[in-house]
């Protein structure tokens, strides 16, 4: 029986469950930061001595944690790869911009438990030497940001930030950042600029890299809200018994919000790898099925940048067999178990972990402009392939969602679309914009190019771009 | 840069250097170059190109900006060294390393080079990116090029011919943006055909350190503004003109006045201050139309002040004097005026003549006035003239030569020291003879009455002025864009500049009748070209000493001392 399993959660649900600090500590907020901060040095089978905040990090590394933001990067190595020798102040920032539509899995920790989040950072903090993090938080997030700013009051007031925390001679402050409402705020180094004071253009790679040249130039860990109480998590049961939690390469929980044409849409917490997008959709315990007397149509399955699938389409993953051995097997995508490798392996991504359900109701004409139209319009500009196609990709979608297609209109949009991602922008937005207008053609080219016809009768293009 | 001959292995290279491959070709590069403040830094992909002799297209790259990596337009292939499992290069039975290409493309601009690394900028690939970065710059950029003022010296126009689609795949409305933003008081901006590369805005906050530059709306509707209620307004704002690759930012004095191709370009130097900037005069029939900064890391990088720039329009003011002229000149005569000052010239007594001459002069006539002045017995003496400094190029010493009047002799370390010291003598009638080259006494403390008690006052300048005007010979001179010669600046670094046009009227380069006149007074002759001129300098003027007419080049010399 595929059912959720409650990490992050857990309080979450509970019936007279608060933000309030008491609340937290009632159900035993902040233990595992006590823990994190009476670690002591400890003898290692090889002759050496690991300090408090190696092991911290060790268990991080052991939990096998994938970044929790969309590109589920390996939070151990991310943490590893930060310039401890540069001896310039290391900062941690926590993105807390939730913008991917079809996203809602943060807002839930943010609204309902913050001071889970606090907690983690502050041990995510202190096993990076941070002594200043951020929080930086979407601007339409007015009463997240609000909660936050309250919770981090009653931390500071309990000792848990600032000074000498819980007597360690450790300090900490963490600050809010508002955004002012743009998703390019989500690619870290576009958040780092932001947080500097400026628009929030990503930076080129090399040389910014966050781990070395970050916030201020100075090293910089930017962690996802959700992964960060993963670590909370991880220190407090342990790195290995972590990643007993979902399967090999997917360890632990994981949210999951599901949307679109479901019964029950919402937020769900999974052991990763361990449920189908049929379970996820269909089942009880979680989507609950389409409604009444529809088709399944399409998915998307992690956040509107990643790549479609078609309901009853067969893909090819890699499956371990029982003596370990990897082979690869076709299977109806609806099998394809939720994690980071199955979901790639199959040609899109889990991203953000937001699953959006499409029936047969749905246009796919109309839903890929109306992508191509967010795409557009939250483009930062800085670079040209994105800046003019992704709007040059909504301007052919509106025209064709709008019946005013031409026949030509499927080719030209699929190779614009070809010319924007593979490294030729300087964040991944170039992808995301992209992607979805790849996948949609590929996949739905039938529904294009018959919109597409059956207007080529009609008033001229050129007529109608010039009435636009 | 040296082809690698010795060895063929890659890895191999002298020490400081890298061994890189560029579309087949080996070359050796520095590990390190400067960037854009001079600082060492290692060397990029765009810079190994360069070296390799293989141009990479560039909208946003800037030798002398901070890298943006914004335009897309360097973006090439490669490929480095694999590594075994032994985490050293593999190789070929034959020795060669095994190359291992990189899936994803990079941006030569900001990307460093590695040892052995392969550089591909001739690929379909690249070739294809570089066709559709150009294609999504050209989908909202207006097609006029007839009308637009950059035509002839737009990025675009040459990288579209070169790199781009011949035909446009683009039917839908463009996205319409200000066409007429009067940035400030000196530049204008096209929104619509700006590609939003940021030279402007690193330019003018990196360079300038005037932050005024910014990039309002996002994406496609991105534009470039300054800052509300502010103008872009700092003594350098006209370069953005020059660097701007397109036709978005114009010079409010050039723009719409002359098609580029049909200037005429002469290498010159600016003669507004003392740093000597070095420039590229843009003529045509006669006519100065603009000024433009020509690169030299030794004096001006790749600026210039709007101050100098702009300082060229006097040159074609109506009271310009065309003619030699004077009250004991009957007719306007080059052959009588020289005649009559030679004969007034060898009646003066040494101690009872002075010398004023311009430190706008060039070193080869300021070394023909210390010629007469060593003949004659004559105090030499310069006006001045100063003003507020910046912290970029703009000197307090508005003269372009003062350097080279010290050196010579004709001004002490403070110029100008001598002036009330030569009106008193006059005034007290020990001075009864003063030649003025170049400048209007009058105004330098020297006042018309005590000059009409001069037995002789000889004068010239490029305007009529209050010393001209009373005096008993004067010679028409010529601006610096209307002659040839050299300045030495501040900092002592020699420069020569060429001709761009022609005099007006009878007037004359001042070397011209300079050394007629020392010949008739002194019986020697120096020659009437620069070049000999020169010649005669440095055999006898310490700080020119080791210094050839031919040596100053493009970019000038330091002297000695």
């Amino acid at each position: 029986m595929p059912c959720e399993r409650h990490l992050i959660l857990k309080n979450i649900r509970k019936p007279g469950y608060s933000t309030d600090i008491e609340c937290y500590l009632r159900h035993g907020g902040y233990e595992v930061l006590r823990k994190a901060l009476a670690l002591q040095p400890a003898a290692q089978p090889d002759g050496t001595t690991l300090g408090p905040k190696e092991q911290i990090r060790r268990e991080v590394e052991i939990s096998g944690l994938r970044g929790r933001g969309g590109a589920g990067f390996s939070c151990g190595m991310k943490w590893s790869l930060v310039d401890r020798k540069s001896g310039k102040p290391v900062y941690l920032v926590c993105n807390a911009d939730e913008s991917e539509p079809g996203t809602f899995k943060d807002r839930q920790i943010i609204h309902h438990d913050p001071h889970q989040l606090i907690e983690g950072m502050i041990i995510a903090c202190y096993a990076n030497d941070v002594h200043l993090a951020f929080i930086y938080i979407r601007g339409e997030f007015i009463e997240g940001a609000r909660i936050l700013d309250r919770a981090l009051e009653e931390a500071r007031a309990a000792g848990f930030l600032g000074r000498n925390i819980l007597g360690s001679g450790y300090d900490l402050d963490i600050y809010i950042h508002r955004g002012a409402g743009a998703y390019i705020c989500g690619e870290e180094t576009g958040l780092i600029e932001s947080l500097e004071g400026k628009r929030p253009y990503p930076r080129i790679k090399p040389p910014y890299f966050p781990a070395v040249l970050g916030l201020y130039q100075c090293p910089t860990i930017v962690n996802n809200v959700e992964t960060l109480c993963a670590v909370k998590h991880i220190v407090g049961m342990g790195g290995a018994e972590y990643a007993r939690l979902g399967t090999p390469d997917n360890t632990g929980t994981r949210l999951v919000c599901i949307s679109g044409h479901v019964k029950r849409p919402g937020c769900y917490e999974i052991e990763v790898g361990k449920v189908t997008f049929r379970d996820l959709i269909f089942d009880e315990a979680f989507g609950g099925g389409l409604l009444d007397g529809r088709q399944l149509k399409a998915i998307i399955p992690g956040g509107v940048s990643a790549k479609v699938f078609r309901a009853g389409e067969k893909v090819r993953v890699n499956k371990r067999t029982a003596d370990g051995k990897m082979i690869e097997t076709e299977m109806d995508v609806l099998d394809l178990p939720y994690d980071f490798t199955s979901v790639s392996a199959a040609g899109s991504m889990s991203g953000s972990g937001a699953i959006i359900v499409l029936d047969n109701s749905a246009d796919m004409v109309e839903v890929l402009a109306n992508i191509s139209e967010f795409f557009a319009h939250e483009s930062c500009g800085q670079c040209t392939p994105c800046r003019e196609g992704s709007l040059w990709m909504a301007k052919i979608l509106r025209r064709l969602a709008k019946g005013r297609g031409q026949p030509a209109d499927v080719a030209l949009l699929l190779s614009v679309a070809d010319q924007i991602p593979g490294g030729r922008t300087i964040c991944a937005f170039g992808e995301a914009c992209s992607w979805p207008v790849q996948s949609f053609l590929v996949k739905f080219g039938d529904e294009f190019r018959a919109k597409a016809e059956a207007n080529a009768d009609k008033k001229s293009d050129r007529a109608f771009a010039e009435t636009q | 840069m040296k082809q690698s001959q010795q060895s063929n292995d890659p890895l191999a290279a002298p020490p400081g250097m890298i061994s890189v491959t560029v579309d087949g070709r080996t070359v050796l590069v520095p590990r390190t170059m400067p960037d854009w403040q001079g600082r060492q830094v290692p060397t990029t992909m765009l810079q190994a190109c360069e070296l390799a002799g293989v141009t990479v297209p560039h909208y946003c790259y800037h030798p002398k900006l901070p890298v943006a990596g914004n335009c897309r337009m360097c973006l090439v292939e490669y490929g480095v060294p694999a590594l075994g499992p032994d985490r050293k290069p593999m190789r070929q039975p034959d020795g060669s390393l095994v190359i291992k290409k990189s899936p994803r493309p990079a941006i030569a601009c900001a990307t460093p080079v590695s040892p052995g690394m392969e550089i591909y900028t001739s690929t379909p690939t690249v070739k294809l990116m570089r066709q559709s970065v150009l294609e999504f710059l050209l989908i909202n950029h207006p097609l006029d090029c007839p009308i637009c003022d950059q035509a002839g010296e737009c990025k675009l126009q040459e990288y579209s011919v070169e790199y781009g689609r011949a035909s446009s795949r683009f039917v839908e409305t463009k996205v319409h943006k200000n066409k007429q933003v009067d940035l400030g008081p000196r530049i204008m901006l096209d929104q619509e055909r700006c590609i939003l590369c940021s030279r402007c805005i690193r330019f003018t906050r990196d360079v300038v350190g005037d932050d005024a530059l910014g990039i309002v709306n996002r994406g496609s509707y991105s534009a470039i503004a300054a800052y509300p209620g502010t103008t872009f307004d700092n003594n350098y704002t006209l370069n953005t003109a020059d660097i701007c690759p397109v036709g978005a930012l114009t010079s409010k004095d050039f723009r719409f006045q002359m098609r580029v191709w049909f200037l005429k370009e002469t290498m010159s130097l600016c003669a507004s201050c003392g740093t000597g900037c070095n420039i590229v005069i843009g003529s045509r029939e006669n006519r100065i139309y603009r000024f433009t900064p020509r690169q030299n890391d030794a004096v001006n990088s790749c600026w210039m002040c709007d101050y100098g720039r702009l300082n060229y329009r006097w040159i074609e003011r109506a009271d310009r004097l065309t003619n030699p002229g004077g009250t004991k000149l009957t007719k306007p005569d080059w052959e009588d005026a020289i005649n009559g000052i030679a004969a007034g010239l060898k009646q003066t007594i040494p101690g009872h003549i002075a010398i004023v001459a311009s430190a706008r002069l060039t070193n080869e006539e300021l070394y023909l006035v210390r010629r007469l002045a060593q003949f004659l017995g004559a105090p030499t003496d310069c006006a001045p003239r100063s003003g507020p400094a910046d912290n970029l190029l703009l000197c307090a010493d508005r003269n372009p030569n003062t350097k080279g009047a010290q050196l010579l002799g004709i001004a002490a370390s403070l110029p100008g020291a001598n002036l009330p010291v030569f009106a008193r003598l006059i005034r007290n009638g020990t001075i009864r003879s003063l030649l003025v080259f170049g400048e209007d006494v009058t105004r330098h403390g020297i006042a018309p009455e005590d000059l009409a008690r001069l037995d002789f006052l000889v004068a010239s300048d490029i305007h009529s002025n209050g010393t001209t005007m009373i005096s008993h010979y004067f010679l028409p001179g010529c601006a610096h864009v209307e002659k040839r010669g050299s300045f030495t600046n501040v900092h002592g670094r020699i420069q020569k500049f060429e001709k761009a046009v022609d005099p007006p009227g009878l007037a004359r380069p001042e070397l011209y009748w300079l050394s007629e006149l020392v010949c008739r007074v002194t019986g020697q002759s120096v020659g009437r070209t620069v070049e000999s001129v020169f010649e005669a300098m440095r055999a006898e003027v310490p700080a020119f000493r080791n210094i050839a007419w031919a040596d100053l080049e493009d970019h000038g010399v330091a002297t000695s001392v």
